[in-house]
Formats: structure tokens, sequence, C-alpha cells
């Protein structure tokens, strides 16, 4: 896709068709076909290359009895052929497109209708007559022929036309498309599939409605005085008294941040950071060292009044507060935008007829923060129901959803069927609560700001509910100082709540150093985990921020058929939860034809769509900041969208490229509940280390280990803070971004 | 630079249910200045982006220097645009701009240079070089949008609205400098505009657009003097529409009835009986009352330091006149004669499917 002079013959860009046969005739040709056990760039592969395992297609076809490996060669080879045989424009497209489509198809049908013994399904046995062989995963090989034939047709598709016959448009609409296919779509209906086989693998709703209807998941135990209610009934619970907490303490918070003269209103600013930086279950660790049974508290008690220590922070209670301190910043966020948006002016009005402060608030101010305070409700509860850090450190014997999916996966039933029912319901959920928050928003009715300037100013919040926020918020900020304190402190002393004898042992342990014969060691335990993290979240960063990016400029910037539906599944995987992502990744990519369970590709490829709807948002709403005629001027110009998109949008859009990197990386750095379940001996994450330490009572290394990632989510922040700050005080602002225009004002 | 034809072949462009453009089929000859006129809306900037390859049409065929360039995107089209909004960018300079087009289709950036500095004297912008676009004033940022579209020498430049940023003043000098520069420059150029005069003043060839569907096509002299429809003629300049009576006397000559006054006007193959008859308003004279068989009643009058502009109360309905100021004007409410100048009266066919829109 090269911006030169255009080399088109019958209208298809032959530069980039001639790279992408090369690909496949490599992919093909030359690389592994399948998949091999030590990564393809470890070059061992290299001096086996025709064995059984090592050999490419044509020779897996030729010698290793895998004869329909030539499917997907004639394929190619037919590619090839309409590539350089056909002279007529249209014709050559159709073909192309019809090439590639059936190519890829093709490709993938043999990939998933034989396995590794044979057929994968007896029907097909029947149509085409047994097999002599089977084959395992596909690899470096069958990913290049792919690739390959996926692009051929989406060259197939600009030349005829779509996509306003820009070639990278096409590729990319294509590739995107294909991937969120591959690592969204797919593992999320594998999920479904399998949550309706029974233990044979064969479709049956009987053991679906088995699973699903037990007391177990709807059982109503607890109502009677008695036994545990359901797990389904504790998360619904749970996500509904969090949500409403979080909501009025995120209100008190917006309103005490806006309408007070509170002179520490930047402290809250940093509080709203903290979650972001904070791995989830950090809150509950500082919640055992404060409440628990060993904690401050009760041995303060104990020592005053002679209270023996209870257990009560392990449950309902423990899970919830842990659960409000985490998503309390959330709802503030959502909240303090809101509150900001209702115009003074409103509020003014009011007072000039009659209204005293309290009858404002209630009859003006509040119905108009209605919808932000819905908004603020459904993400809490949203939050709530998806995580996991929390709940598998503070729970006990309380079970909801998302811990009972893990325990189903990793413990001693190793059901995967019930994790799939299980996931099933969380993503019902988890949806259900989406789409509802999405409906409420579409009605967004009347916080949005005018153009207008208004130069009225808040009206003061009646004195009555300014000393109830003031009440509620002030204890509550003390105690998330105090609850971060001591996850920090606890890392410095021998045995929180035995012995608190100051020491270094933690770090020593987890991080330690030692000069070896051969130089630097890395002899603390935690070193590993910490960094494969790093590497993995590094390398996950970027390609979160380009693929957010790049859709986002595909959304908002071109116009092709099934756009909203590509919105749509870019959007998706930011409503499954990350128990689900973990379960139904395990069951999609544990079994040929794409098996990268164990692997660094799936971590990488985990928290790459788990984050990159992030990514398209902050994208799309960069990119409404700069007027489309830009884009269209540079097309005019001779400029593909490649060259447009580089030269003209990233250099306008540099603030929210950071912004997406930045949280893409932090994000992988501090996410759980999906990893947990991707995690393999060779490639450990650091929380699901920590998580693994806490399980074992081992704190001392765990909060030494929380508190190092914190202080390096601080650094990385504040160092890309400052970046990106500096460039905005450069010598353009916001305003020019819009051409010429913005001057002037376009007339329609 | 190789001035190039422009031919539609029955282009239909649809956005789902919406039709933009509606089966159109025109030519544009090389060296030409062609305008699209039309109220907004009416498909003329969808025409002007299909033939920039911004989109592409769901139906028909076009054709630019004789070569079907249907499915070919504007990237690989040789063709310029000059934006409404100028767009450019904000984070290059002039000469960043300016070289822009010749960069990324592989020309040394130090040649790229040399061309772009000679399109912005072509422009009479030299020494802006290093400024960026925020520092300049609309009419040089216009200046600025053209020079990037010349300097790729395209065989097709299109404008849209090029001057609908600027003030009345500018707007005159700059249609002025587009126009010198087509004819100097031999360049096909298409031009899309809501304003009348403008079209006028730039044009060697009009197409009035309405509803996606072209109404009239021609010279600025045809289309003003021998409207197509109601339609065009109330877009082209003024009119007063009058009901009359036509009567064939022969091939090319009818006298039409208006109220007590006959007209000797070409019948333009119109059936005789009623006829719309479109009166420009200069072509209404005031006279002394016994002057005329047409009497009006002045029933406004507005002084415009050159001209004033009358609305008179006659037998054949209410008429809206322009004539030079005289030393003593027509009072309120006192009664003038009328003569028409034959040249500034034309009958005109019924709108084709009995539409009506309002100019």
């Amino acid at each position: 896709m090269s911006d030169t002079v255009s080399d088109t013959v019958g209208g298809v860009r032959d530069r980039a068709l001639r790279v992408w046969l090369a690909v496949g005739a490599a992919g093909f040709l030359l690389a592994p076909w399948y998949a091999l056990p030590d990564s393809i760039l470890s070059t061992g592969w290299l001096t086996l290359w025709l064995s059984k395992e090592n050999a490419p297609a044509w020779w897996q076809a030729w010698a290793w009895q895998r004869p329909w490996l030539w499917l997907v060669g004639g394929l190619l080879l037919a590619c090839a052929l309409a590539a350089g045989g056909l002279r007529d424009r249209r014709q050559r497209a159709n073909a192309l497109a019809a090439t590639g489509a059936a190519g890829f198809a093709g490709t993938l049908a043999q990939g998933f209708a034989i396995g590794p013994r044979g057929w994968t399904a007896d029907w097909l046995g029947a149509l085409f007559g047994p097999l002599a062989g089977g084959q395992y995963g596909m690899g470096a090989g069958a990913a290049l022929v792919l690739a390959a034939f996926a692009m051929i047709f989406a060259l197939g598709l600009a030349a005829r036309g779509a996509f306003r016959g820009d070639a990278f448009v096409a590729c990319s609409v294509v590739a995107v498309t294909a991937l969120v296919g591959l690592f969204t779509f797919y593992p999320v209906t594998t999920i479904l599939a399998s949550a309706f086989e029974d233990a044979g693998s064969t479709f049956s709703p009987s053991a679906f409605a088995g699973r699903m209807f037990t007391s177990k998941i709807w059982g109503l135990g607890c109502l009677g005085g008695g036994t545990r209610c359901g797990v389904a009934w504790n998360t619904l619970i749970l996500a509904l008294s969090c949500a409403v907490a979080c909501t009025a303490l995120g209100l008190a918070f917006a309103l005490i941040a806006t309408r007070t003269t509170f002179r520490f209103k930047r402290l809250l600013r940093v509080m709203s950071v903290l979650p972001i930086i904070t791995p989830p279950f950090v809150i509950g660790l500082g919640l055992i060292l404060l409440f628990g049974r060993s904690g401050v508290v009760n041995h303060l008690l104990e020592a005053a009044f002679g209270i023996t220590p209870t257990r009560w922070i392990y449950g309902y209670p423990g899970v919830l507060l842990a659960q409000v301190f985490a998503f309390t910043p959330i709802a503030f966020l959502v909240l303090i935008g809101v509150v900001e948006g209702v115009a003074p002016s409103m509020e003014e009005a009011a007072q000039t007829l009659r209204a005293n402060r309290w009858t404002t608030f209630t009859t003006v101010s509040l119905p108009l923060m209605r919808p932000g305070l819905a908004n603020a409700f459904l993400i809490s509860f949203i939050e709530s129901i998806a995580d996991f850090g929390n709940p598998i450190v503070l729970g006990g014997n309380f079970g909801v959803l998302s811990t009972e999916i893990f325990f189903s996966v990793v413990g001693a039933q190793l059901d995967q069927g019930r994790a799939a029912t299980l996931g099933i319901l969380l993503l019902g959920f988890a949806l259900a609560a989406f789409f509802v928050q999405r409906a409420a928003l579409g009605r967004r009715a009347y916080t949005s700001m005018s153009g207008k300037g208004d130069s009225g100013l808040p009206a003061p919040l009646p004195d009555a509910l300014r000393r109830v926020c003031y009440a509620v918020v002030m204890p509550w900020v003390a105690l998330t100082v105090v609850i971060y304190a001591m996850a920090l402190a606890g890392g410095f002393v021998e045995t929180w709540g035995r012995n608190f004898t100051p020491t270094l042992r933690h770090y020593v342990k987890a991080f330690g150093l030692e000069w070896g014969p051969s130089g630097l060691i890395w002899a603390g335990a935690a070193w590993n985990s910490f960094w494969t993290t790093v590497r993995l979240s590094a390398i996950a960063a970027p390609l979160t921020a380009a693929l957010g990016i790049l859709a986002a400029w595909l959304i908002t910037r071109q116009r092709f058929v099934g756009r909203s539906a590509f919105e749509f599944g870019t959007m998706l995987s930011f409503a499954v939860p990350g128990t689900v992502i973990g379960v139904s990744y395990i069951l999609a990519f544990n079994v040929p034809p794409i098996e990268i369970t164990g692997t660094a590709v799936i971590l990488v490829a985990c928290n790459v769509f788990r984050n990159m709807p992030v990514g398209v948002r902050a994208g799309m709403a960069a990119m409404a900041q700069v007027d489309a005629s830009l884009d269209e001027a540079s097309t005019t110009l001779g400029a593909r969208g490649f060259t447009t998109l580089r030269s003209v949008l990233l250099p306008l859009l540099r603030p929210a490229v950071v912004a997406a990197l930045v949280y893409s990386f932090v994000r992988a750095m501090t996410t759980v509940s999906a990893v947990i379940f991707l995690v393999s001996a060779d490639y450990e994450w650091a929380t699901t280390y920590i998580i693994n330490r806490v399980v074992n009572g081992d704190y001392g290394v765990a909060i030494a280990y929380s508190s190092v990632l914190i202080v390096l989510m601080i650094v990385v922040i504040a160092l890309i803070q400052k970046l990106v700050g500096e460039r905005r005080l450069g010598r353009r602002t916001a305003g020019e971004v819009r051409g010429g225009a913005a001057q002037f004002g376009s007339a329609a | 630079m190789k001035a190039a034809s422009i031919e539609f072949r029955q282009v239909v462009k649809r956005y789902g249910d919406v039709v933009a453009v509606r089966g159109v089929s025109f030519t544009v000859a090389p060296g030409t200045l062609v305008t699209l006129l039309g109220p907004s809306g009416c498909g003329k900037t969808t025409i002007l982006r299909l033939i920039a390859g911004l989109e592409l049409p769901t139906e028909g065929r076009i054709l630019i220097g004789g070569e079907d360039v249907t499915e070919v995107g504007a990237a690989d089209r040789d063709v310029s645009m000059v934006f409404q909004s100028y767009a450019l960018f904000p984070h290059m300079s002039v000469l960043e701009n300016v070289r822009y087009g010749l960069v990324v289709s592989g020309t040394k950036v130090a040649d790229a240079e040399a061309r772009a500095r000679e399109a912005l004297a072509t422009v009479g912008l030299t020494g802006y070089d290093d400024r960026l676009p925020s520092e300049l004033s609309g009419g040089q940022q216009q200046r600025v949008a053209v020079a990037r579209a010349l300097v790729l020498e395209p065989s097709v430049l299109l404008f849209d609205e090029p001057l609908s940023n600027l003030d009345a003043r500018l707007r005159r000098q700059m249609r002025e400098e587009i126009r010198d520069l087509q004819q100097r420059l031999k360049l096909t150029v298409v031009y899309v505009t809501h304003d009348q005069a403008e079209a006028m003043a730039v044009s060697d060839r009009i197409i009035v657009m309405n509803r996606a569907e072209i109404a009239q096509e021609g010279a600025p002299r045809d289309l003003y003097e021998r409207p197509g429809d109601r339609f065009v003629a109330g877009f082209m300049g003024d009119a007063n529409r009058v009901t009359g009576t036509l009567k064939r006397r022969d091939d090319t000559l009818g006298d039409v009835a208006l109220g007590p006054l006959t007209l000797r006007l070409p019948h333009r193959n119109l059936p005789d009986g009623p006829v719309d008859v479109a009166i420009r308003p200069e072509a209404i004279a005031l006279v002394d009352a016994a002057a005329s068989p047409v009497r009006a009643t002045v029933k406004k009058a507005v002084y415009l330091g050159g001209l004033v502009e009358y609305t008179l109360d006659t037998p054949i309905g209410e008429l809206f006149a322009v004539s030079l100021a005289a030393a003593r004007p027509h009072a309120v409410a006192t009664d003038a004669g009328l003569e028409f100048a034959p040249r500034g009266v034309v009958v005109v066919p019924p709108d084709p499917s009995g539409r009506d829109a309002a100019p």
C-alpha cells in the first residue's frame, strides 16, 4: 500500500496484491503450517524443516498424508490466476474478491473439520470418506495464508469500488473484523455452545437446564434464615447494594467538589484516579489488615474492651465495603460531569421564582441530574458483577458468579460446562445492564451544554444537605487514606497483627537482586511474573491503541455497509465480564485449530481485545474534534487512506493516542479476572501471582508487590502526563484544529 | 497542464432511501468553467464529490478525459478540490500544505518545494511560506487552498462554494481571480455555488440543479433570458411571475396579453392559451401615468442609493420593480404608468411533473 505513483492495472493496486500473494505463498511453501511447541522466533524448527511437525503445507500434503491441504494451495493458485490472468477490471475485481473469500473460508473450514483424530464430526466422515491422519493447531504458515486470503478479498472489494476504492480502508475493515471475530465473537459463541453440551460434547438443552436451574444458583435459602442463597442472587444483591451506595457517595463527592468551598478538591480528583492504577484486590487487602481477624481494629477492640475478634469482614459485608471503596471514584467521575453540566441559570431562574435552596435542589437540580445518576448506578452495577479480585480475597463462603466460574474451572470440580453456564448467566446480567445503560443514555436529554455562555453562579447547597455530604464524605476520605496507608505499610512489618517489627524482608523476598559470578541475578520471587507482565503489557498497549484508533477512524470517517455492526463488534468486549472472557478463551483456544492457551499470544490477545473499546471511544471522541474536510482534502491531493491517517490525523490526535496507550498499559498491568484463567507456569501475571500469595496467607509479599505496582503505575502516568501536558502548551490551541473555517464559521 | 473533459452518464447516488442525485447526465468540455448552481440540498455538492471520487455513484458511469473512472477512488483521480472550509492542515505551514500533494505522490521534497513556491506565486502569495494557516487572513487561506490544489496540475479542478467564508468585497475580488486563473491556465473547472450572481460572473456554462436533478443547463445568458421552467426563472435572478394569454402569430413570435397590455414575445413553442410569464424587475419602467395603458399604484418605495426598489399594485398583480434613482422618485400612493422592456419578459414553460419549487 505505497503511495507512490499509482501502479494500477485494471483498477487493483498491484503492488499490494503482489505483496499479499507473496505472503500467501510464503505461508504455504516456507513457514511451518502447524503450531510449534516452541516459539516461531526460536529458529530450532529450521534444522528439521520437513519433519512431520515443522513442515510447510505443501510438504504436509505431499509427504505426511494431509492431502486436504492441497485445497489451500489450489485456492491460493486461483487467487494468483485471477490476479495475473484477467484483464477486464470488473471481472478481475470480482474474481479476486471471490477467490479471497473462498480461500479464507476454505482454510478455516478444513481447520475446524479435521482435528487430531481425523474428522471432527461423523457426518463429515460419512460424506467424504475416512481420513488417514489428523492435524493439530494452526501455526505461522496457516496464519500467513489466512491473512493473505483476507487481504486479497479486501483488495478485490476495493477494486469493485467498495470503501470508495481505498485499498487501505478495505484491508483495515477486513482485518479488524477478522480479528474481532476471532478474539471476541468466536470465544463468546464457544462458551454459548459449550453451555449447551453435556459431558460427551453433544448438544443437550437438558444438560444446560440441569446446570442452570439448581438451588446452588437460584436457591433462596437465606430468606428463610437457614442456608445460603444461590450465587445468582448473591451477585445481584451485592451489585444492587454496591450500585446504590456508590451512586449516593459519588453524588455527595460531586456536590462537594462543585458546590461548596471545600478546600481539598484536588484531593478528590486524585482519589478518582486511584482505582485505575490500583490492582482491584488492594482495597480488599487493606480491609483485611484493618478489619480482619488479626487486623488493627480488632486488636484495639480486644485490648480495650476484651471483645473477641470475629471474621465478619469475610463475606457479604467485606466484599460490599471493598467494592464501594473501589467503585465510588468511578461514580464520582461520571457524576461530576453531570453536576457541572446543570446550567446555573436554571437554578437562578428557580430562585427568582421564589423557590428556596432546598426546593431548588429537589425540583430543578436533582431532576436535571437524573440521567447521570442512572448512568453512575449502572456503571457501578456492571463493575460490581464483573469484579473478581475483591470477592476472591474477601468472599469467604459468600460466592458470586465470577468466583464460582473460577472455581468451576480451576478447583477440584473442573466442570467446564458449569463454568460456561455460569458464564452465560453473568454475561446475560452484564449485557442487560449494558443495554439498559445505553438506552438510558440514548434519551440523554437535559444536561448537554449549549454553546451559549452561562454567566450564572451554581446555587450553594442547602445547609442540611451540605452537612450530610460532609458527614459522609469526610470519614470516607479518611478511611480510604487509612486503607491505602495500611496496604502500603503492611509490606514493611514482619507479620501483620502478630509482629509489627519493621523489616524489608518481604521486599527482598519478592524483588531481591544478587551479584553472582556471571553478573546480576534476579533472585526475587516476583521478578519472573513482574517482567512477564511488564513485557506483555508493553506489547499489548501499542497494539490496543493502534487497533482502537484504527477502528475509531473507520467508524467515524468511512462509510461502508455494516458499519454499525462493525462498531457494535468492536465495543462488545467492553460489556463482557473478565471472568467470562477468561473462560471463553480457555474453551475456544485450548483445542485445534487455534490452540494458543499457555502461550504469551493468548495473554496479549486477551488484553488487547478487552481494552480495545476504550481506545475506540477515545479515538472517536478525538476525531469528532477534527473536521472531516481535512481528510477529504488530503485524499483529493492524492494521499491514500494510510497516508492521510498518518500525516494529517495522527499528528492532530496525538493526545488521544497517548491516552489510549497509557490506559491500555495500566489496565493490562492491573487486570486480574481474565488473565487468571490464562496464565501458565511460563507466563505468570503479577496480579495472579499476588492473589496466589494472598490465598496462601502470605500477605507480606503480596502487599510489597502491590505497592511496587502502584508506585510503578504512578510513575508511568506522571511521565506520560508530563509529555502530553507539554505538547498542549505548544503554539497551537485546540480551536485551530478545524481548518481555516474555525475563524469564519462554515455555512453548510 | 492538460485540461480534461468530464462526462456523467445517468449517474445516481443514493444514501439508503434518500436519493441525492437522480439520473444525471452532462458533459463539461475541456478548459471551460462550469458552475453547479442550486438551492441547498439540491445535490450539487454531491455531484462535485462524485467528480472528486470522494463518493462513488450507486449507478451510472463517470468519465474524466474519456476514461471511465467510476470505481476509481479520490486518491487515484487526477482531480483537485478547493474546499468550502479550505481544509488547510492546521499543523503544517503554508509551504508544507502546498507541497503535501506532491510529497505524498513521491516527488522529491526539494522539487516539491520549488513547485509549491511557484504555485504560491501564481496565486500572489509569496513570502508566507512558514506561516501557519491560523496566522493568515481568510483571503490568504483561500489562496493557499487554491495553490495547494493547483500545484498538482490536475486535469480537473473543483471549487466547493469557495467564497462563502469571505466578506462581500473580497468575494468579488477572489471570484475574478479564480476566473482569471482558469482562463490563463486553461483549466477545466467545476464550481459549486448557491449564489446566482457569482455563477453568472465566473461561468462559461451553468448547470442549474433542483431536487437531485438538472433543471436546466446552458450559458449564463441563455438561462437568464430563456429559463426552462418557473424554478429556473425564479432562481436565476429575481422574477415577477404572472399569468398571461398566448396567441401564436408565426414560427417564433406570439402575442402575450397581460391585462390591458399586449407584448410581442417569442412563444417558445408553447400552446395557445394561459401561460406563465416571468418579468425581470429591471425590465419594468415607471413612466407618467398618462403615457401608458397600464396603471400602477406605488405601494412601497425603498431607496438604495443608486437604485430604487418599488412594490407596485397593478391590474396584472403585484409587481416588484427596480429602477435607477431619478431626481424625483415616484412617491408612495401615487399612480404611475408602466412600460415593459421586451428583453426582460419571457414566457416560461410549465414545470415538468407539476413541481413548484420556490426559489
